[in-house]
């Protein structure tokens, strides 16, 4: 039989603010940022680590919310969609993501944005074979994906001129 | 309004579409983001056998866990009407006295958290005994097979399928005197067929395989439903919550008005949405518990909901010398799977859709869909066309090569001209179709390589489209001038609400930030019949142009009633009216001086069904002409997409690059069904119901010429000459794609999708073994 479960303290930083909580070990980072914190801008679908909807930073680096023990976040630095806009202008990433309709739907956006975010940070002079090898673990069921390509593209083009971002 | 055409300001241009901002922010809520007060949670008990009588329930052990408030199975079901299906009510909401598939509901866990519920789904102990089971659908169709239902059920009183199914002498042969496995047989025959091909120069027989597919939208199905005090709600992934509404008040046996269903944003639907999915289930969770109940499947409980019918079709052609067709003859079965849901339409659709947009003097199709052991199969982007295209166009292709005439010229001596009848009864053809095709072609010839291993491939569809014409739309004109737009059409990726307010805009001269879109919730919206088969832009469209001239209308008839002017004497001018004395006045003033205390609201209502414009069905035929280049590593029998070509013959675009995105992204799915996505059975369940063996496109396989054309001729029925999009250019990529590879290899492929494999056997000669 199932024994008693027994719930473990966390402390991170989520998108700038440091939450404690107290979890189950089993939680995933994904359910416990949308159900614990309400930050339902992750969405989950394959729940294999193979669709990248999911997909957060954990200290700056991509990983699969879905296949990652939130218990495994503690200590860190977690950054969602929620927290990719400074809250008045849309990140350029956000900005050419909707210039370019490179979304439809939107549920596997999230996960876009913060995979080509990551690679902003990794990469930013990343060519379009570059940013294509990159995003290969990201699935999108709408638009074909050129038009992703090309809003990557020009958001790198424009962080490029502005580096602050 | 005046008769001469004004030009168009804000209708066809590539406005920012107005959901995109919410969903790169997070902020957009989907149904899964939905919760309610005090709300349970609840998990699926599946069937782990694909047909097997149900001896006993034992729910004991998982009463007993941590958490759970309610353990629900068939015998709950006794008060209510325990089956639904919008065509015929077969499918059971939990399963009843045996299960006919692998992972039908068989219980419902009902829990304080899901991981109580997941964990109490494990101790349900169901006990069966087999029975033997039909797994394809040419087993289900032997003689003595095992019966996957041995009841027929009455159809509902839907009569619109009947008139979306029917050519004028098409008969439907269905169900009556079962026991057999056939679901559903159409056929549709004129002419004199066996005549035709004894004067023949040539006949041509072939046959396509077209796959087992999943839809995959990326957000699953799932549902929050509350029942209390004699009413539902329900919030739901539904593309069609109007259509679950009227399988939700009949479960209950409450009155449509008490049944409340509203879908937020769908996280895509490509038709997978359609019609009733888990929303029985979620309210019966809280039917029995009196709480709100929220049930969210996984992707492979998703697949195993719906699925798309997988066809295999025998084609024969009669062609005279020159390449004119002289008859055609097609059998198509499809396996269905355990309940009818759709198939039964989807099966019609494709049996109108087979042979093409070409002249057949004479023709002869039938069409069968069978029940098998298997998942549930029902509509998907395309409804029917792809299946039965993919088989018309290799035989044309292949007819083509048998007569030395060119693959192109073959098509343009037989495609209808504009206005000619295509299918008896029905609108003549609203499109140019030898125009859309000579720019397919141009574009694939240009960039057309001349060596080993490359092929080039095209293909011409038309769909009886638009589904059946009933809409209705409202405008509310508020005391500021600016407009609420109400519509039960759903946003599920297609751009619906974005375009909804572009054509507000353009009918009241108001600035697009000026209006606001509602949708898709049947406590608040009007009546919309479904999103699906590419209508909103068209039928939505009209609908909404019509509320738009009603509260133009009232608003001019208020106005002549304050300056105590005649009505007729008042003009429409832009954002208001235009009053004798040359003066203006915005909406909003007419609003509050017609009310007085700054208050007051006007409702434009728009209402479209079956008369003048939309009289003759389809309202629209939409149009599918698409071409690809392969290359084909001959070694490995591994495609690259080299070329894609598409032509949108959409009438005119009222948002030009949403309709390029709707055509990338239908050809990307068709290009998953032609190179890589398969369900596969072995034995009672899929070997691949997961997104790691279900390949989907990535962005790798990115070809690396897209061409995306749009004809705009202004010849539909819809606002400003529209006509639907969305669904063509998926319809004939797997012929196109098959008939690439054929000529690359040269080898003609019986069956997709051309995996790596089966393109190295074609390319060596050597059968597939399976």
């Amino acid at each position: 039989m199932i024994e008693a479960v027994s719930f473990l303290p966390i402390t991170l930083t989520v998108n700038g603010v440091e939450v404690t909580r107290v979890v189950e070990p089993r939680t995933l980072l994904a359910d416990f940022v949308r159900d614990d914190l309400g930050l339902t801008g992750t969405k989950v679908s394959c729940r294999l680590q193979v669709c990248g909807a999911c997909t957060v930073l954990v200290d700056d680096l991509p990983v699969s919310a879905c296949t990652y023990l939130a218990v495994d976040a503690d200590g860190a630095d977690v950054r969602t969609v929620e927290g990719l806009s400074d809250g008045e202008n849309l990140h350029p990433l956000q900005e050419a993501f909707v210039e370019k309709f490179a979304l439809q739907c939107g549920f596997c956006t999230p996960g876009f944005l913060m995979m080509s975010k990551a690679l902003a940070t990794e990469n930013p002079t990343a060519d379009r074979a570059e940013i294509i090898e990159h995003l290969e673990g990201n699935i999108c069921r709408c638009t074909g994906y050129r038009p992703i390509v090309e809003a990557v593209e020009c958001a790198l083009a424009r962080m490029r001129k502005v580096p602050s971002e | 309004m005046s008769d001469v055409p004004r030009p168009l300001k804000i209708a066809g241009q590539s406005v920012r579409r107005r959901d995109l901002v919410e969903k790169v922010t997070g902020a957009a809520e989907y149904c899964v983001d939905v919760t309610m007060p005090g709300m349970l949670h609840a998990k699926v008990v599946r069937s782990d056998r694909a047909h097997a009588r149900i001896l006993e329930i034992n729910t004991g052990e998982a009463l007993a866990h941590r958490g759970v408030v309610a353990v629900v199975t068939a015998a709950d079901l006794k008060p209510l009407f325990p089956r639904f299906g919008h065509i015929i009510a077969d499918h059971w909401i939990l399963a009843s006295g045996k299960v006919r598939y692998y992972g039908e509901p068989v219980a419902l866990v009902v829990a304080e958290s899901l991981a109580d519920a997941t964990d109490a789904a494990e101790l349900v102990r169901v006990d069966y005994d087999d029975l033997p089971a039909v797994l394809d659908a040419e087993e289900a169709l032997a003689a003595g097979a095992a019966l996957v239902h041995e009841e027929s059920y009455p159809a509902t009183a839907d009569d619109s399928f009947k008139i979306l199914a029917g050519g004028v002498h098409e008969t439907d042969a269905s169900v009556e005197d079962r026991p057999t496995n056939l679901a559903h047989e159409v056929t549709l025959e004129w002419g004199d067929v066996d005549q035709a091909f004894a004067d023949a120069a040539v006949v041509v027989e072939s046959q396509a395989g077209y796959p087992m597919l999943y839809a995959y939208a990326m957000e699953p199905y799932n549902a929050v439903a509350s029942y209390g005090d004699g009413e539902l709600r329900v919030v739901s992934t539904a593309q069609h919550p109007y259509m679950v509404r009227e399988d939700l008040a009949r479960v209950f046996g409450l009155p449509l008005a008490k049944v409340r269903v509203i879908a937020p944003y769908l996280g895509g639907g490509y038709g997978s949405k359609s019609y009733t999915k888990v929303e029985p289930l979620a309210a019966l969770g809280s039917w029995v518990t009196r709480r709100p109940v929220k049930l969210v499947l996984d992707i492979e409980e998703s697949i195993y909901t719906t699925r798309v019918d997988s066809a295999q079709v025998q084609v024969r052609s009669a062609f005279a010398a020159d390449g004119t067709i002289l008859a055609r003859a097609f059998d198509i079965v499809m396996d269905s799977g355990a309940y009818a849901d759709n198939s039964p339409l989807v099966l019609a659709k494709c049996v109108n859709r087979c042979f093409g947009p070409y002249r057949v003097p004479n023709l002869r199709v039938r069409g069968r869909s069978v029940y098998t052991n298997t998942a549930p199969a029902s509509s998907y982007r395309g409804f029917g066309a792809p299946q039965g295209n993919l088989a018309g166009e290799t035989n044309l292709d292949r007819a083509a090569e048998q007569l030395g005439i060119d693959p192109a010229d073959i098509r343009r001596r037989n495609l209808v001209a504009k206005g000619e009848s295509l299918l008896p009864g029905k609108r003549g053809m609203d499109a140019e179709l030898v125009a859309d095709l000579d720019m397919v072609v141009a574009s694939l010839e240009r960039d057309r390589r001349d060596e080993p291993g490359y092929g080039i491939g095209f293909g011409c569809a038309a769909s009886d489209a638009g589904a059946f014409p009933v809409s209705t739309a409202q405008v509310r004109i508020q005391t500021d001038g600016s407009v609420t737009v109400l519509s039960g059409s759903t946003e599920m990726g297609q751009g619906s609400r974005s375009l909804l307010a572009q054509v507000a805009a353009e009918e009241l001269g108001v600035d697009l930030d000026q209006v606001a879109v509602v949708q898709s919730d049947t406590a608040i919206t009007p009546y919309e019949r479904t999103t699906g088969a590419s209508r909103t832009t068209t039928l939505v469209g009209l609908a909404l142009q019509r509320a738009c001239a009603d509260a133009r209308a009232k608003i001019r008839q208020m106005a002549a009633e304050v300056a105590g002017v005649s009505p007729e004497s008042v003009a429409d001018a832009p954002g208001g009216v235009e009053l004798p004395d040359g003066s203006t006045a915005g909406f909003g003033d007419v609003v509050q001086r017609w009310f007085g205390g700054s208050a007051g609201e006007v409702t434009g209502i728009g209402l479209l069904r079956r008369e003048g414009p939309t009289q003759e069905m389809p309202p629209f035929w939409e149009i599918g002409m698409v071409g690809v280049g392969v290359d084909v590593d001959l070694e490995t029998g591994h495609v690259v997409v080299d070329q894609l070509v598409t032509v949108a013959d959409v009438g005119f675009a009222v948002n030009p690059k949403a309709v390029e995105g709707q055509d990338l992204g239908a050809a990307t799915q068709g290009l998953g069904a032609a190179l890589y996505e398969e369900l596969v059975y072995d034995g009672p369940q899929l070997v691949n119901a997961n997104v790691v063996d279900y390949r989907v496109p990535r962005m790798g396989d990115l070809p690396r010429k897209i061409d995306l054309m749009l004809a705009e001729r202004r010849d539909g029925v819809g606002p400003y000459g529209a006509k639907g999009a969305g669904e063509g250019t998926l319809n004939p990529i797997g012929g196109a794609v098959a008939a690439a590879v054929a000529r690359a290899v040269g080898r003609w492929p019986t069956r997709l999708p051309l995996t790596p494999e089966r393109v190295w056997r074609l390319a060596n000669g050597i059968e597939e073994d399976d």
